[in-house]
């Protein structure tokens, strides 16, 4: 019978289907950080369990690290250490901040290459589909589940549906894997994949470099999939090919033999199809409160009383007063106090090189705070050794270090009251980057448009060049 | 796991769509490293507001949340789930839930009942301060029926620990481990 993607890596880890239970998954790679694992690791520890295989198990500092030399606030610095002491307790490697490989948890997974086709990956974070995009069945989880994961290699999941999200066509000059992301959410909204894992498919997809599939596999949380999955092929084999823990010599021929069986048979069939032809699609601005409120830079402010379902319409009402923003407005008029460009969503090397070409000789307007913040330690350095950090800060942008920083902004980067962002990150939701701040969701070219004009632009009139 | 059967209690109404963990628990209060405690945080930054649905008296000292579509969508944060327990929901009641939040509510006894639209909007239709029984056994909630996956229907009522009844598998948990040796080591990255 013909298999998809998501049928191969799930059949293959089935550890047990007991009768009258979910379903037993084997977890092959587990990835931790400091704010979902403390009252996971407390939990082995008060049982007297523990962690059943630390060799497939990493951990990293991300969410509440300092980005400048500010300290990390007490809460934030104790949450650090205990993450420090249960690593060490229970035999968990972990790179903590300093290490040099450290990083955004779902940076650092495929930039070691410990991310690969065909394995199951867990993360107490809804961004872990990011490693979907290696064509790995990757799925975020809860505090529970991780300390279920810690003490058994195991998840018990029910099977969830699938879904194929075909994109085709190919992308018009300056509109980025991002904008086809988010466009995609606008239309089947934050709900629109509840219960299934989405596999992405298409000619946009298959042309795409690994960093823009990781873009689009990371909002599918956005969009409420279990999971996002891309099918492997050589573009995932020559990123990976080389990476720390990627395999070697004749085990790596032997990997490429498995990995290339992966991919969905053509004839296979999938719960629910969505096709998305991009041919027309524009740099995408988010206007609301979640990421399916979203609408093309072209476009303006839309008025809620066009919404035909009440409690969309509700939304949407509710979402202008908090952004203070009037149904009608030109998206191009709404002027920003903040940048930020970074985050698990876009803060890989290649999301730097497009934003740096954008400003490259260019100033910051004079009323922009923008800061960069890479995904990684690695990312940083190799970003430094392009002079990507000397185009940035000669622009007037803030050049930080690793960490998920103002994305959530648990650690000191955070918008104040009534600051207005645009933001690379994945969620725009009331007071996700800072208390009464105001997120706009965009690409790392429209974020660096958007930070030397202060107000939102089409990236297309600056892009004379095609952005990789 | 505190075992779920069934409860009566007053119902709070926040009739409002895709309600997303950030409400139910900003950032700011994830970096306790306790489980408990989160309930005087519960939707901080809305409870600010006098006319937040939950500040009603009416809606005071409830035990279910009748809510709107998609709710617990966005992070995967399990304090969302620790903070509604903490303040006094015992049950929450919706079209429809995002998977991680449903996931975690079921793990820590939050009974998450996804309700047709109507049969909620009737509910919803008496306000804050009704009562209102729900009947897990039964599977009941006032008058009407709902669906409930009977592996987590028998967890909840009987409080089994996840961890335990996994660990009852471990014969094959350990066969699987050594027909299929794995292709990473982290320790060996150095």
């Amino acid at each position: 019978m013909a298999r998809t993607l998501f049928d191969r890596v799930w059949d293959s880890h089935l550890v047990a289907e007991p009768e009258g239970e979910s379903p037993l998954l084997y977890v092959d790679l587990h990835l931790v950080h400091e704010v979902t694992s403390p009252q996971a690791f407390e939990g082995l520890r008060l049982a007297g369990r523990r962690v059943r295989r630390p060799d497939l198990t990493l951990a990293t500092m991300d969410h509440n690290v300092p980005t400048d030399d500010r300290p990390a606030d007490d809460l934030a610095a104790a949450q650090l250490e205990a993450l420090h002491r249960n690593c060490k307790e229970f035999g968990v490697p972990l790179y903590a901040t300093g290490s040099g490989r450290e990083g955004i948890v779902h940076v650092i997974g495929p930039e070691l290459g410990l991310s690969q086709p065909g394995l199951t990956i867990v993360c107490g974070d809804s961004h872990t589909s990011t490693h979907g995009a290696v064509g790995a069945l990757a799925i975020g989880i809860g505090t529970s589940e991780v300390e279920h994961v810690l003490a058994t290699q195991t998840l018990p999941q029910r099977r969830p549906k699938t879904m194929r999200l075909e994109l085709s066509g190919s992308l018009p000059l300056g509109v980025t894997a991002k904008d086809a992301i988010l466009g995609a959410i606008g239309r089947i909204g934050v709900a629109g994949a509840v219960g299934h894992v989405i596999e992405y498919a298409g000619e946009v997809v298959r042309g795409l470099p690994m960093s823009g599939r990781m873009t689009i596999c990371n909002m599918s949380i956005e969009a409420g999939a279990r999971a996002g999955m891309i099918a492997p092929d050589d573009t995932t084999f020559a990123y990976l090919e080389g990476r720390p823990a990627a395999p070697q010599g004749a085990e790596w021929e032997r990997a490429l033999d498995r990995w290339r069986a992966l991919p969905s048979d053509p004839d296979a069939t999938y719960d629910r199809v969505v096709e998305i032809d991009v041919r027309e699609l524009s740099p995408q601005v988010s206007w609301g409160t979640n990421p399916g409120m979203v609408v093309s830079v072209d476009g303006v402010v839309p008025d809620p009383a066009d919404f035909e379902d009440p409690a969309e319409r509700d939304a949407a009402e509710r979402a202008l007063a908090y952004m203070a923003l009037e149904p009608g407005t030109p998206i191009q008029e709404i002027e920003v106090d903040r940048v930020f460009i970074g985050s698990c969503t876009n803060a890989r090397i290649e999301d730097l090189r497009e934003a740096a070409a954008v400003v490259a000789g260019m100033r910051v307007h004079p009323r922009v705070r923008a800061l960069v913040v890479p995904g990684s330690a690695t990312v940083k350095r190799q970003a430094e050794e392009e002079g990507l950090d000397r185009v940035f800060e000669a622009a007037g942008f803030e050049w930080r270090r690793a960490g998920c920083s103002m994305c959530l902004g648990m650690n000191p980067d955070i918008l104040q009251p009534g600051e207005r962002c645009a933001s690379t990150s994945n969620r725009n939701f009331e007071g996700r980057q800072g208390r009464g701040g105001r997120t706009h969701l965009v690409s790392p070219s429209m974020a660096a448009a958007t930070a030397l004009a202060g107000h939102f632009v089409d990236v297309r009139e600056l892009a004379l060049e095609p952005v990789a | 796991m505190k075992p779920f059967r069934r409860t009566t209690g007053r119902v709070a109404v926040l009739d409002r769509a895709d309600v997303d963990t950030d409400q139910l628990i900003p950032k700011q209060f994830l970096k306790r490293i306790e489980r408990t405690g989160f309930g005087e945080f519960l939707f901080y930054d809305w409870m600010q507001d006098d006319g937040f649905e939950l500040r009603r008296p009416e809606a005071q000292g409830a035990a279910i949340l009748l809510t709107g579509r998609n709710f617990g969508c966005g992070s995967s944060r399990e304090h969302a789930a620790w903070a509604l327990q903490d303040y006094g929901f015992e049950v929450v009641v919706a079209p429809s839930f995002g998977d991680i939040f449903r996931t975690n509510s079921l793990k820590i006894g939050l009974l998450p009942v996804t309700l047709p639209e109507d049969d909620l909007r009737a509910l919803m239709a008496e306000g804050s301060g009704a009562e209102l029984t729900v009947d897990l056994e039964a599977q009941t909630i006032g008058p009407y029926g709902f669906d409930f996956d009977a592996f987590d229907r028998r967890r909840l009522l009987e409080g089994l620990d996840d961890i335990g009844l996994t660990l009852r598998h471990e014969e094959e948990i350990a066969a699987f481990e050594a027909a299929h040796p794995s292709p990473i080591d982290t320790r060996a990255l150095g």
